[in-house]
């Protein structure tokens, strides 16, 4: 058989078909609503989070420090062993300087673009990353490997969610590094 | 093993377009049709159906299987939906394969669809429940963000330009020209990916496959059932597939593992172990234009880092040593995700059988695959076909 000897169906329409009404279509706009329980991990995670501090979960058998935390091992299949803080600041594992909104939508002009990134976490296991957003840096100076620091929301806004964490910024280095002058 | 052989002997699929006038349905009874009808079988004669489709939240429609099952002419039959995101396509022959293969069924109709039109203004607005919804919907991500991430690391990683991850989308649109089924085959040069809106930097709007609507279906059949239809059947001759950590961001983005997992199974199912010689042609899904190199390196058909110069060499050109997508893929044929992937097997099935008219690949190829990718880009899928 080749694909080529039949006449193959679909017909392709245009905005202006619907438009114009030459052919009908339904629409509906759901009303759903979620409110998904944190969990053990999670919720002790967003908690601290909300104390303004970053926590990570270990497994003494497979010896990994992980972040998101997790109560179970997937790879030893076992319960994990002990909350380990971690530090706010990592390493920049990849990143894009991002044009298009969650629904697809442009940024606005004058809106600056976004830059997400997956930034490995200081104290937990190498590799060990989660996404979250870059700010106060010009896009074209981001690097891979690039050090960098979480800028929190104050005490008083922080509610127990990723956002807590407004976004990472460049890390400065630290003091005794500093080349004397 | 103790698995019985299982064949492809017809096939069947729509055009891909943006918007279909036809629902979801009539595209798979279009494509469920053309199939039985390819190898002049009737759907009394089909011992029962598996239909593979990707989210309901594109259709905005609870169990899409449910929904979709006359389409794939499954009434009155044993039916199984199956749903393991973009890898969706190329688990559909896997899923009718465990029917024939475990003695159980003789003839199995394999139906793939995906109408992605239906969620408006863009899918996207559906991609985001992909994401975690407690740690990372709260950043209100794009699905194309994570794909730009991954570009970058892989980029990164082994030193490659946007320039030499552009050459996979200009040689897919163009394969695609000589597909009777493509949305947006075209000729186009690196400077017009290069050009082209940037979405997600390092990813631009011609880097990327469309949103589509469209359908495919396969036959597969026993052993027997198979030397009394066909003097051309195309045999399943392995299977794979594998899931990696839904940790994302844990994970080593500049290598597939998760495809290399389900290669190394469907490879030692099938007997291969040299896949660079072994496979004649092959259509690793190609939804970004960087994840068919990803892809390529994941099946071992080359080592790691070094899929962009076998394409920039021309390589993986149809008439090169190791022809990549030459269908047209989905960065030219279109890309309704689970139909994509079974287009993909479709390709290799007419390919196999010397019948892929202008797309043929030169040299009688008796050895391809087909592979798929997706879930939050930890699944893998693979199948391995012989002639
Ligand atoms: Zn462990």
């Amino acid at each position: 058989m080749k694909l080529e000897d039949y006449e193959l169906r679909g017909t392709a329409l245009r905005s202006s078909d619907i438009k114009k009404g030459k052919v009908l279509s339904t629409s509906w706009e759901p009303d759903l609503k979620y409110a998904w329980d944190n969990g053990v991990a999670i919720g002790r995670y967003l908690a601290e989070l909300k104390a303004g501090q970053i926590i990570g979960r270990a497994c003494h058998k497979c010896r990994r420090i992980m972040i998101p935390p997790r109560m179970f091992c997937e790879l030893c299949f076992r319960p994990t062993d002990e909350w380990i803080p971690l530090e706010d600041t990592g390493t920049v594992n990849t990143f894009s300087i991002v044009h298009v909104n969650w629904d697809a939508s442009r940024r606005k002009k004058g809106e600056p673009p976004l830059i997400p990134a997956v930034i490995e976490i200081d104290g937990a296991s190498k590799g060990m990353g989660i996404m979250h957003m870059l700010s106060e840096v010009d896009p074209k100076d981001v690097k891979i490997g690039m050090k960098v620091k979480a800028v929190w929301k104050s005490e008083e806004e922080r509610e127990g969610a990723i956002t807590d964490i407004l976004y990472f910024k460049p890390a400065r280095a630290k003091a005794g590094k500093r080349r004397k002058q | 093993m103790g698995y019985r052989k299982v064949a492809i002997v017809g096939a069947g699929m729509t055009k891909f377009v943006r918007r279909a006038q036809e629902t979801g349905k009539e595209l798979s009874w279009q494509a469920a049709k053309m199939a039985l009808d390819s190898c002049e079988l009737t759907l009394d004669q089909v011992d029962c159906v598996t239909l593979g489709t990707a989210p309901d939240a594109f259709d905005g429609v609870h169990m899409k299987g449910e929904y979709l099952a006359d389409g794939a002419g499954a009434w009155r039959k044993p039916y199984m939906r199956h749903y393991v995101g973009g890898g969706t396509g190329v688990f559909s022959p896997i899923h009718g394969w465990f029917h024939i293969a475990s003695g159980m069924a003789d003839i199995v109709l394999v139906v793939a669809e995906e109408k992605m039109s239906s969620c408006h203004p863009h899918p996207q607005g559906a991609f985001i429940t992909i994401f975690d919804h407690t740690t990372e919907q709260p950043l209100k991500p794009n699905l194309i963000w994570i794909f730009a991430l991954e570009m970058n690391r892989y980029m990164q990683t082994y030193g490659l330009s946007k320039k030499d991850i552009a050459l996979v989308s200009v040689k897919n649109k163009k394969n695609a020209i000589d597909h009777p089924a493509a949305q947006v085959a075209e000729e186009i040069t690196v400077d017009d990916v290069l050009n082209s809106e940037t979405l997600a930097w390092p990813v631009n709007r011609l880097d990327i496959s469309p949103a589509s609507d469209g359908a495919a279906a396969i036959v597969l059949v026993s052993e027997r059932v198979a030397r009394r239809l066909t003097d051309k059947p195309v045999w399943i001759d392995g299977v794979g597939f594998s899931i990696d950590t839904a940790y994302w961001a844990t994970r080593d983005l500049s290598y597939p593992n998760y495809v290399e997992t389900a290669a190394r199974m469907a490879y030692d199912m099938a007997g291969i172990t040299e896949p660079s010689k072994q496979i004649h042609v092959a259509e690793p899904y190609d939804p970004f234009d960087y994840k068919e190199l990803h892809h390529m390196e994941g099946l071992m058909l080359c080592p790691r880092g070094k899929a962009a110069q076998l394409t920039a060499d021309g390589v993986t050109q149809r008439d090169g040593n190791m022809p990549i997508c030459p269908s047209g893929g989905a960065l030219g044929v279109g890309n309704p995700i689970a139909a994509t992937g079974l287009m993909k097997v479709i390709e290799i099935f007419l390919q196999l059988r010397g019948d892929a008219g202008k797309r043929q690949v030169p040299g009688n190829p008796t050895c391809g695959l087909a592979q798929a990718w997706g879930d939050l880009m930890q699944m893998g899928t693979v199948v391995v076909m012989r002639s």
